[in-house]
C-alpha cells in the first residue's frame, strides 16, 4: 500500500473500525513514515477537538415538556363505552326520545371511559397541531383528499369542502384514537383548525348529537350514516354545531 | 397497540435518546428555531410508528428519523444552499495525497464554525461520528450510504474541516 491508500484507512484506524490484520499491517507503516505518523497525530488532535462537551447540543427543557404534553396517554377504552355512556346520561337527564337536541352532560365522578375518550380527541386534536403534522394529504380539492384514504382504512369516509358555509377543507391524515385507525379531516373555519375524527359507527342509526366544553376545547361526537363523527376544536360550540350538522347530510 | 403501551415504548426506546435527536437536528438546521420544528416532527413521526422500532436500535431508528426530517425540511427550505457532493474512494485518495494537513488544536468557537460551514453531508457524518460516538454501520443506516462510503465521506469530511479552520485562523 502507498500513502496515499494508508492515509484514507487512516481514518479508519483511528475510528477502531479496521479488521486486526489491517490494524497491524498500518502500525507497522506508521514506525517507518514519519509523515503517515504525523497525519494520524493530527488525526487525533482533531478527534478529541471534536469530542469535547461544548460542541454538544442538548435538548433544552421547553423541546421536552412540549414532547411530553403532546404525547401524554390518551388512555381510553373501547368506543362503544363512550356512546353507552353518553346515552346514559343522556337517558337520565332528558329521557331516550329528545332527537335532535344538544345535550351537555354532566361528569359522573372519577374518570369514566367517556371521559378519556374526549381526553384523547382532544390530545390527538393537540398533537395534529404541532409543526408539520396538521395533514398527511394538504389539498382542499374532496377529489384528492377522499382517494388518499383509499387502502389506508377499511372504510371509506366522506369527504367535502364546505368552503361556501365557512369551512375549508385543508387536507386529511390518519390518526390513531380509541384504540384504532381513524380517518382525520381538517378544516378550517377562519384561523381555528378543526379535527374531523371520522370511522365506523357501533350502529347504523344515527344518534343526537353530543358536545362538551373541555379545556377552551369543544368536542362534539355524532353518528350518523353509518360513521362516528368526533370534531375537535378551539372553535365555539355554534360554529362547530354548523359543521356537524353539514357531516351529518 | 394500545395508546399505553405506544406510549410505554416511546418512553422506554425514545425519550432516553431526546439530546442525541436534539444535537443531530440543531447540527442539520443551524438554529435552535428550525431545530425545534425538524426534532418535534421527527419526533412525533417516532411516536406514531414506535411500534416497527426493535429495542436494540432506538438511538439510530430515532436518528435516522430525525435526519430524513432533516433533510426533507432542507430541500424544502434551502434547497439553494445545499450542493450535492460526490462520493468517490480515488478523489478522496487524491485529496489525501494532496499537501498533508494537520491539526493540533483549535478554539470552539472557531471548530463551531468550521463545522457549520461544511457541506450538510460532511457535518452530518462527523456529527454522528465525533459528538454522537456511532459505528460505521449505524452512520450508514441513519445516512442512508453504504458502510464502505462511511470512511472516505469521513475523511473527507475532516480534510476540508481542517482546512477550513485553518482559514478561520488567518483571519
Amino acid at each position: 500500500m502507498n500513502c496515499a491508500e494508508i492515509r484514507l484507512l487512516l481514518h479508519g484506524y483511528a475510528d477502531n473500525e479496521l479488521d486486526a490484520a489491517r490494524s497491524l499491517e498500518l502500525e507497522s507503516h506508521l514506525k517507518t513514515c514519519p509523515a503517515c505518523a504525523d497525519q494520524i497525530k493530527s488525526l487525533r488532535a482533531l478527534k478529541s477537538a471534536l469530542g469535547q462537551n461544548a460542541l454538544r447540543h442538548s435538548a433544552p427543557a421547553s423541546f421536552r415538556n412540549e414532547l411530553r404534553r403532546s404525547i401524554r396517554p390518551p388512555t381510553q377504552e373501547a368506543g362503544a363505552g363512550l356512546l353507552q355512556s353518553l346515552r346514559f346520561w343522556k337517558s337520565l337527564a332528558f329521557g331516550a326520545t329528545a332527537a335532535a337536541v344538544l345535550i351537555l352532560f354532566a361528569r359522573p365522578p372519577g374518570p369514566s371511559s367517556a371521559d378519556r375518550f374526549i381526553d384523547g380527541a382532544i390530545a390527538g386534536h393537540v398533537r395534529s397541531l404541532m409543526p408539520g403534522h396538521l395533514t398527511d394529504v394538504a389539498s382542499s380539492d374532496q377529489h384528492t383528499v377522499k382517494p388518499w384514504f383509499n387502502g389506508k382504512l377499511d372504510f371509506a369516509p366522506d369527504v367535502k369542502d364546505f368552503a361556501p358555509q365557512g369551512f375549508v377543507l385543508v387536507g386529511g391524515r390518519l390518526d390513531y384514537l380509541d384504540g384504532r385507525t381513524v380517518a382525520a379531516l381538517v378544516y378550517r373555519r377562519n384561523q381555528h383548525p378543526i379535527n374531523v375524527f371520522v370511522w365506523p359507527a357501533a350502529k347504523e342509526r344515527s344518534s343526537t348529537l353530543h358536545m362538551e366544553q373541555r379545556r377552551g376545547y369543544t368536542v362534539i361526537n355524532r353518528e350518523t350514516g353509518g360513521l362516528h363523527y368526533c370534531l375537535v376544536s378551539d372553535l365555539n360550540e355554534k360554529e362547530l354545531t354548523e359543521l356537524a350538522d353539514l357531516l351529518g347530510r | 397497540v394500545s395508546d399505553t403501551e405506544q406510549q410505554a415504548h416511546f418512553e422506554r426506546l425514545v425519550m432516553p435518546h431526546l439530546d442525541a435527536a436534539w444535537n443531530l437536528a440543531r447540527w442539520l438546521a443551524g438554529n435552535d428555531h428550525d431545530a425545534a420544528d425538524i426534532a418535534q416532527e421527527a419526533c412525533m413521526r417516532a411516536f406514531r410508528f414506535v411500534g416497527s422500532c426493535r429495542a436494540s436500535e432506538g438511538r439510530s431508528w430515532l436518528l435516522a428519523i430525525v435526519r430524513n426530517t432533516a433533510w426533507s425540511w432542507l430541500k424544502k427550505n434551502r434547497s439553494q444552499r445545499l450542493v450535492s457532493i460526490d462520493d468517490d474512494d480515488f478523489t478522496e485518495i487524491e485529496d489525501q495525497s494532496s499537501a498533508p494537513s494537520s491539526f493540533s488544536g483549535a478554539d470552539t468557537e472557531v471548530l463551531r464554525a468550521a463545522l457549520n460551514a461544511l457541506p450538510v453531508e460532511f457535518r452530518e457524518a462527523l456529527v454522528l461520528r465525533e459528538i454522537e460516538g456511532l459505528s460505521y454501520k449505524e452512520i450508514a443506516e441513519v445516512a442512508d450510504l453504504p458502510v464502505g462510503t462511511v470512511m472516505s465521506r469521513l475523511a473527507r469530511a475532516r480534510r476540508q474541516l481542517q482546512d477550513a479552520v485553518k482559514r478561520k485562523e488567518k483571519v
